[in-house]
């Protein structure tokens, strides 16, 4: 059976996809290309113009500039990370806890998944006016609203992971006598963990949305401010700049959290909840 | 939760929260929670006015044009998506941006460009549902099993066949997940612009409402519109027990 | 060692090749070399079955030659004219059965024929002979999640056969079913092909399949996948089933086999 060694060192193939352009990553070319695309429509559409309340895209960066300079922007977040941070932490410690006991125990479940299944679906944001009736206008209301829309997520999520737990893995640990509190702390806890995170990731987005939506409707603090009192002047420059920041603020938290738990975590990630 | 030898199913624990509502606002514990038997009754009397009738008819037509669109959007960003790597790196990264950041900011933006009219609730359902729909669609198209679809190839489809005859079924289970999710966010869209615009419609009632202390007429509008939500979700929730038969038998 | 089994280590010149590969290379990256050079003719009307050891190119060659996959280099040709892409003179078989979940089987087996757009009474009569004919007769209206592993691989082989190709691709048809049925079907599927006329290109990593189904065996060494050898078994298929799987020649051949292809194994 003649079988020729092969002379040629490259094999012949068809046209490799490009890897790099100039040493950057492909797909990061042609996205960087999209959002130069989108900033040039927006300034065409803002010379059109297509509304009188439409600033161009070189107008609204002008006024980002000078707000971010004369310390504004850095005022606005600080003021408005306040709630969002005390009110993670504390729906993210109690939501978790509440999760693992709902995913470990049937009472536990049979009393709290409904009615957080049912906040989860429902506008929750139709009562935050209400909540100025009961904590006033400061730090307390917003935090609660934070609380209010981040703690179902969290729960959910937490006790989804806890209740998918492999089970193999922990009849493995009973075949090696662990405890129970071995096999919750040991086995349960770190299987449930990337699942837990990624429900934390959530609720950190979902808290974001109501300390805005608080500060809109509320009382005015931080960006929520910035939004609306440019607003109400007309100063459509900064309001724009301001919700500028705040889409980008989302989307690299976000982003940093996805690649923490990505890397820390598990490389299968499933997009979309 | 097992009572007497019975199993009561965990839908009934809502009635023990809605016994501890009605205890609070008996007790009158909180002035900003009245009993949810007053609530109750006020949720009857509000459903005939005439106010809430017109508002909640606008919306509701905003609603369903709102959704339709997206829908269509959605399902066709995630199939361009997941049949495309470049388009899945481009489109994707938009797509995620908008999924998780706060929307609700970008609400004011509308009322300037759009007014206070339906035209706004709608762009809001678009913005708002869009994005779940298109990740939910992209990840049903990824899971479709490449043995399907060499299967369709084999027998000669053309590509029409094929999105029309394999994909878009092997992807409905997930397209509909995200249409439930969808439906979920744009309602609570809807409620938050009505909530910042104020001056129409339901926006007005609920301003009427809080501004006048008349706390059982707000819950009544709240429950409604909860109740509203879930009457939603549940529906697509039927359709998806519908494809649940074959969803979980796929390769 | 003694083989009565004919040896061939040239690429055959048969009178009627229906399908014919020549010089088939397949790269799907310049690391992952999975077909060299491979030169094979397919007489028409028999069963010849490609078998090998993991990473020989086997199921890579027959999805080649059902137009699945594109060569890098080499064509194939389909009663004497080359072909690119799939066709309806060839019909595949899949290892994962690739039904409609959603669709009842009468719809699955009837599929192939809905894609060339026959007309709903010819195709659904077609598809019920042919649901008869693999013994499911009965299991119309039944969904795939309703069924077991090897009825399913039932109504994959009926969907094939249904759409009246000349050649049959299996892609280890049997591996995703229990040992005893799998046994079964090898049986059922030489009586229901006595009857069909058809050429058949299987593809196996089982010996004793290769040896009870074929007319000729075609042997592939793996890294890259080449031709080692092909084999004709001789042994008389007349007998009982159970009686051929004790018959010294097949016995012989496929020993003789497991002993060539042992040195693949690491």
């Amino acid at each position: 059976m003649s079988d020729a060694p092969s002379i040629a060192t490259t094999p012949p193939m068809p046209m490799a996809d490009r890897e790099t352009l100039l040493g950057i990553p492909i797909m990061r070319v042609y996205q960087g290309l999209s959002i130069v695309l989108v900033f040039v429509a927006w300034e065409i559409a803002g010379l059109v113009p297509i509304s009188i309340a439409f600033p161009t895209f070189t107008g609204t960066m002008r006024a980002l500039f000078e707000m971010l300079v004369d310390g504004r922007l850095f005022y606005a977040y600080a003021e408005t990370l306040k709630p969002l941070v005390v009110g993670i932490v504390i729906s993210g410690t109690f939501g978790v806890i509440i999760g693992i006991a709902m995913g470990l125990n049937k009472t536990a479940q049979w009393f709290w998944e409904p009615i957080f299944v049912v906040l989860q679906a429902s506008p929750v944001a139709a009562l935050i006016p209400l909540i100025t009736y009961a904590y006033g206008i400061g730090l307390t209301a917003k935090t609660v609203a934070v609380i209010m829309l981040a703690a179902p997520i969290i729960v959910l999520n937490t006790y989804k992971a806890v209740r998918h737990a492999s089970p193999s893995l922990i009849e493995m640990c009973r075949s090696f006598q662990g405890t129970r509190f071995q096999e919750i702390w040991m086995v349960i806890v770190p299987n449930a963990a990337p699942v837990i995170f990624a429900g934390l990731r959530l609720g950190v987005a979902a808290g974001f949305i109501g300390v805005i939506l608080a500060e809109l409707l509320i009382t005015p603090t931080g960006v929520g401010d910035l939004i609306s009192y440019n607003r109400s002047i007309a100063d459509y420059e900064y309001m724009y700049a301001a919700v500028f920041t705040v889409i980008l603020f989302s989307a690299i938290l976000v982003g940093f959290l996805e690649t923490v738990e990505v890397n820390y975590f598990r490389p299968e990630k499933k997009k979309g909840q | 939760m097992v009572v007497f030898g019975t199993r009561i199913p965990p839908v009934f624990s809502l009635l023990i929260w809605i016994a501890l509502w009605e205890i609070v606002g008996q007790l009158d514990l909180a002035f900003i929670l009245p009993p949810f038997s007053s609530v109750m009754q006020e949720l009857v009397l509000l459903i005939q006015r005439n106010d809430f009738q017109a508002a909640a008819w606008l919306t509701f037509q905003s609603f369903v044009i709102g959704m339709t669109i997206s829908i269509v959007f959605g399902v066709s960003i995630g199939f361009i998506m997941g049949t495309s790597k470049i388009a899945n790196g481009v489109l994707g990264m938009w797509v995620n941006i908008f999924a998780s950041a706060p929307l609700s900011s970008l609400v004011p933006i509308l009322m300037l460009l759009f007014g206070l009219g339906q035209t706004t609730i709608v762009v809001t359902v678009v913005l708002f549902s869009t994005w779940i729909i298109a990740l939910d669609t992209y990840a049903g198209v990824r899971h479709i099993s490449p043995s399907l679809v060499e299967m369709g190839r084999s027998f000669g489809a053309s590509r029409f066949q094929m999105l029309t005859k394999i994909l878009f079924w092997a992807a409905l289970p997930e397209i509909l997940a995200g249409v439930r999710m969808g439906l979920i966010r744009a309602v609570k869209g809807i409620v938050i612009g009505q909530l910042l615009v104020s001056v129409v419609a339901l926006g007005r009632l609920f301003r009427t409402f809080s501004d006048n202390f008349q706390f059982e007429q707000f819950w009544a509008l709240t429950v409604t519109l909860f109740i509203f939500a879930l009457l939603f979700s549940s529906a697509i929730g039927w359709l998806e027990q519908r494809v649940e038969y074959y969803a979980k038998a796929r390769i | 060692m003694s083989v009565s089994a004919a040896q061939d280590n040239s690429p055959k010149a048969a009178t009627d090749d229906i399908v014919e590969v020549r010089n088939i290379t397949k790269y799907y990256s310049p690391d992952v070399h999975a077909l060299s050079n491979v030169n094979l003719s397919f007489p028409r009307g028999q069963m010849t079955t490609l078998l090998g050891p993991s990473g020989c190119g086997k199921t890579t060659l027959l999805k080649i030659i059902a137009g699945l996959l594109e060569p890098t280099e080499g064509d194939v040709l389909v009663n004497g004219k080359q072909v690119h892409g799939t066709g309806p003179e060839r019909a595949f078989v899949f290892q994962d059965f690739a039904l409609l979940p959603w669709a009842t089987v009468l719809r699955n087996v009837a599929f192939g024929m809905e894609l060339t757009k026959q007309d709903k009474r010819e195709r659904e009569d077609r598809a019920r002979h042919y649901i008869n004919e693999v013994g499911l007769a009965g299991f119309e209206n039944k969904y795939p999640h309703e069924l077991s592993g090897g009825m399913r691989q039932r109504v994959g082989l009926a969907r094939a056969l249904a759409v009246n190709s000349d050649v049959l691709l299996m892609d280890e048809p049997f591996s995703a079913v229990d040992e005893q049925t799998r046994r079964k079907f090898q049986e059922d599927l030489l009586a229901l092909l006595a009857n069909e006329n058809k050429t058949v290109i299987f593809v196996t990593h089982s010996i004793e399949e290769a040896v009870y189904v074929s007319d000729q065996i075609v042997m592939l060494s793996p890294r890259p996948g080449r031709i080692h050898s092909i084999i004709r078994p001789e042994f008389s298929r007349d007998a009982d089933p159970d009686e051929i799987r004790r018959d010294k020649n097949y016995l012989d051949t496929v020993e003789a086999i497991w002993a060539d292809l042992r040195k693949y194994l690491d």
